[in-house]
């Protein structure tokens, strides 16, 4: 049978791997935008895994709530993208330089 | 290995290879259909873990709105691949470090003993009457209404703030400005210009 431990170890996997596609994809903020959704995916993958297994429904409630955060922020996110290409003709993180920081 | 068990392995192995394809392919429309297959995968195991609601409002906003959008974005601008892929492999070993031991933490804590089958025993599989979407919505209409409000008004602002961002004024009509005609000096319009005398033509003429 299925565990909890399973899901949860699965929901560790796929951050893992969001994390080490923002690593690797430093430089193509698309990707790097596609890779905070799995990890949100991740994190939701746990949530619903644990409202299953505690007969709680709270869980799913929060996973609602943080899918309609997470399609907020790829929607502005994916404006802001258009803006600087628009401007620099660019999305690579290193042609953002013009603050100097 | 019981059906069960073989549905999760199958749909697990499958969200875990195009999780890494997302990350790693090449080209970014290749990543955008792949993390679609992801999100497919993922409400199959929502599916499994009774979350059918959500299952289909993953499908429905994710791959049918997020994903699209996505996919427009990519096409609409015209990418560079190699400069975005230069250097793409040199921070894989601390990458696969850091990645790697968070996984084996993780699995240390999460594995077998506080969340296995004898800690965390399966629920009974919820009778044939029952609903995820009424007792989900029961819920947010009452106890969370507050919290549904302010995602409504997040929304909101998020179409909002994706408009202003991206609207360009276009400059169709030509007019006057008044102001400017207004304020115009003589200097503005008028040049003086000294120039030499020109000596007269003398007896040449006809």
């Amino acid at each position: 049978m299925i565990s909890l431990s399973h899901y949860l170890i699965l929901g560790a996997i796929l951050f893992s791997i969001g994390i080490v596609g923002i690593f690797l994809n430093r430089k193509n903020v698309i990707i790097v935008l596609m890779a905070i959704e799995v990890m949100l995916l991740a994190v939701n993958m746990n949530f619903i895994a644990f409202s299953h297994f505690l007969q709680d429904i709270a869980g799913q409630i929060f996973v609602f709530f943080i899918l309609t955060v997470a399609a907020a922020e790829s929607a502005i996110g994916l404006a802001i993208l258009v803006v600087l290409f628009r401007n620099i003709q660019s999305i690579n993180v290193d042609d953002l330089d013009q603050l100097k920081g | 290995m019981n059906f069960e068990a073989s549905v999760f392995y199958f749909f697990s192995a499958i969200l875990v290879i195009a999780a890494l394809r997302v990350i790693t392919a090449r080209n970014p429309v290749h990543s955008a259909l792949f993390l679609v297959l992801a999100f497919f995968t993922a409400a199959a195991l929502w599916l499994l873990l009774e979350a059918e609601f959500l299952a289909i409002v993953l499908v429905l906003v994710y791959v049918g709105a997020v994903m699209v959008l996505f996919l427009f974005v990519i096409m609409m601008l015209d990418l560079n691949l190699e400069k975005l892929r230069e250097g793409y492999w040199d921070y894989l070993l601390p990458s696969l470090i850091v990645a790697g031991v968070m996984v084996v933490e993780m699995a240390v804590i999460l594995g077998g003993r506080y969340f296995g089958l004898a800690a965390m025993p399966h629920p009974p599989a919820a009778g044939a009457d029952y609903s995820n979407t009424k007792a989900l919505g029961r819920l947010l209409y009452t106890e969370y209404v507050y919290a549904f409000e302010i995602a409504a008004v997040i929304l909101l602002v998020a179409i909002v703030a994706a408009i202003a961002l991206t609207l360009r004024s276009q400059k169709k009509n030509k007019y006057q400005a008044a102001y400017k005609q207004i304020a115009v000096r003589r200097s503005d319009r008028v040049r003086l210009v000294s120039m030499p005398g020109e000596e007269r033509d003398r007896g040449d003429a006809p």
